[in-house]
């Protein structure tokens, strides 16, 4: 696979991210570096071996369903750049 | 049956699908202790966790895990022992993490099947593909502010079952039908509470419109339907309009669209290019999550009476329709009482069918007209067997027990009460009857002279003269025959 000016910009805009033509350039260069070194471990017989979604053996550790009755509005909005009668205020989002 | 809609040109087959949003009912989040209660303040019932601050890690609700298996197997669905939490990627102003964790490439619950029950008495079986857990997002306001959305965390992180159906619906009704029963089968479990109103239980419909015969045709999703009436106007109204565009020549684009519930219309949703690229992959903050044999037998021992069981069991011990067994299995409340109505006098085993029809149509169009829940009917289970008990005794007479009811429903006095205080007993004694026969008669000669030059019809005005002198308590079926004898020997 080869990174190619669409496909950064594809990137791009799906991380809200902007890129300008020279930082482009950079990112196209660098994520093709990385594929190649990865692209390495096609040379490993794979076959009717699962994907393998994490390393640790350990298992998943589980929580009892209590909850805890604090009111959490006025910590959880104080990062808030925005903020109107107790709500998140954003950009009008209109779909 | 004729499932076909007529266009202009042709007939055209629905293809329905259905995704099924159930929230579980849970006390806390999916992964985090915030509380799920609906309709608190704002923002009140946000953790770290659900507010996605760097550094949060999620830890899984044992709880929620095991209504999904305990749903599944209500599903008669393959319960995986393995299963794997990915990130769905995408930005929205309600989805703080910027990513949803859900399941993809391993649910918890694969394939499995739910019956749906028709008028005539056929059924047919709808099959699932599959559910999942995920984390729901949080609720985006837009009509508060002129120039501002509203965010709202406290749903953000509650525990949603996605079930997943294959296309085998092919009309609005069965879509309806098809939800009731998934609505049914989880309040019997209890694993989720049902209400639509507060979007407890939502669905995405996925639908296209082919010749029949021919291959699946291109389908639209309508997004976030929360009431069976929307999802059937929403099919309605879709079907419609892919027709009108492949009679006219055109073709459809796959497109997810949105129902207005004010106008009845769909629309497609904005930004389609990005939509559905939502790059899944294994959340590396969670381990995959395995269930034994023995924790899936566990919850499996558990699981109480479904409604198809206990439909069979009514259909098989009162001999009961498929139908009405499946009107009174479809709510937990509904078969609870017939149980309690039924087994409130040995009697009563012997009229099931009476005991059904006084539950599903009389008391429910009372409670209907009050705005009332069976759950709280003024009149108990036992009163309405006393009642029904009367009817067959041939105490009191279909018709005067509908008014009886109606007092019973207003006063919570009890059927022998009323019957009593109003002296309501049917007159059955045939010497009595006849005798208020033989005034009508003496005092409608012309009638009489008109009813046997053939006019027939006139036996329904000499029946309702006799009931109007007995107060409606005459036995219909005795005054009737009474009647007609003595009119038959005039001739």
């Amino acid at each position: 696979m080869k990174i190619d000016k669409n496909t950064i910009n594809k990137i791009a805009r799906l991380s809200r991210i902007k890129l300008d033509d020279k930082e482009s350039e950079d990112y196209i260069k660098d994520l093709n570096s990385i594929l190649d070194w990865v692209e390495q471990l096609n040379e490993v017989n794979t076959e009717n071996v699962e994907p393998l979604s994490n390393i640790s053996s350990s298992i998943l550790p589980k929580r009892e369903d209590i909850s805890n009755d604090t009111n959490s509005s006025e910590e959880i909005l104080e990062n808030a750049p925005d903020k109107l009668e107790g709500f998140f205020a954003v950009p009008k989002v209109v779909e | 049956m004729n499932d076909l809609i007529k266009g202009k040109k042709y007939d055209w087959e629905m293809v329905i699908g259905l995704e099924i949003h159930a929230q579980v009912k849970s006390n806390s989040k999916l992964f985090s202790s915030s509380s799920t209660k609906f309709g608190s303040s704002p923002n009140s019932q946000v953790s770290l966790v659900d507010a996605a601050m760097p550094g949060m890690l999620p830890v899984i609700n044992k709880y929620c895990v095991e209504q999904a298996v305990k749903t599944g197997v209500g599903l008669n669905a393959k319960i995986n022992n393995y299963s794997v939490f990915d990130r769905k990627n995408y930005f929205y102003a309600d989805l703080p993490q910027g990513y949803q964790i859900s399941q993809y490439k391993y649910p918890i619950v694969g394939e499995g099947k739910v019956t749906i029950d028709f008028k005539d008495g056929t059924s047919k079986d709808i099959r699932i593909v599959r559910l999942h857990l995920e984390q729901d997002a949080g609720k985006s306001l837009h009509d508060q502010n002129p120039s501002k959305t509203y965010v709202d965390l406290n749903r953000s992180g509650v525990a949603l079952m996605e079930i997943v159906s294959e296309p085998d619906i092919r009309t609005p009704d069965e879509a309806g039908m098809y939800i009731s029963k998934i609505r049914s089968i989880l309040m019997y479990l209890d694993t989720c509470d049902g209400n639509m109103q507060e979007g407890s239980l939502r669905a995405d419909v996925n639908i296209s419109v082919r010749k029949p015969g021919d291959e699946y045709g291109t389908r639209c999703e309508i997004k976030n339907l929360n009431s069976i009436k929307f999802i059937k106007q929403a099919i309605n109204y879709e079907a419609k309009r892919q027709i009108e565009i492949l009679e006219s020549g055109g073709s459809i684009e796959q497109n997810t669209m949105l129902f207005n519930t004010s106008t009845g219309k769909t629309r497609p949703m904005r930004n389609k290019e990005e939509a559905h690229d939502y790059r899944y992959f294994p959340d590396p903050d969670l381990l995959p999550l395995e269930i034994s044999k023995e924790e899936i037998g566990k919850i499996k021992s558990s699981i109480p009476e479904l409604p198809d069981e206990l439909k069979n069991k009514f259909i098989e011990t009162y001999k009961l329709s498929n139908y009405d067994a499946s009107v009174l299995t479809a709510e937990k409340q509904t078969s609870d009482y017939f149980n309690e109505t039924i087994n409130s006098d040995p009697e009563l085993k012997n009229h099931a069918k009476i005991v059904v029809n006084w539950i599903t149509s009389e008391l429910f169009s009372l409670l209907n007209k009050n705005n009332q829940d069976l759950n709280n009917s003024p009149v108990s289970p036992e009163n309405l067997g006393q009642l029904i008990k009367l009817i067959s005794t041939n105490e009191i007479s279909g018709k005067i027990a509908k008014d009886v009811l109606e007092d019973m429903f207003s006063s919570g006095k009890t059927a022998r009460q009323i019957v009593d205080e109003k002296g309501l007993q049917q007159v059955t004694d045939q010497g009595e009857i006849a005798k208020v026969i033989d005034e009508v008669i003496a005092e409608n000669p012309k009638m009489v002279e008109q009813y046997l030059a053939g006019k027939d019809k006139l036996l329904g005005f000499f029946v309702g003269q006799a009931m109007k002198l007995t107060k409606g308590k005459a036995n219909p079926k005795m005054l009737n025959d009474i009647l007609k004898q003595k009119l038959n020997k005039k001739n």
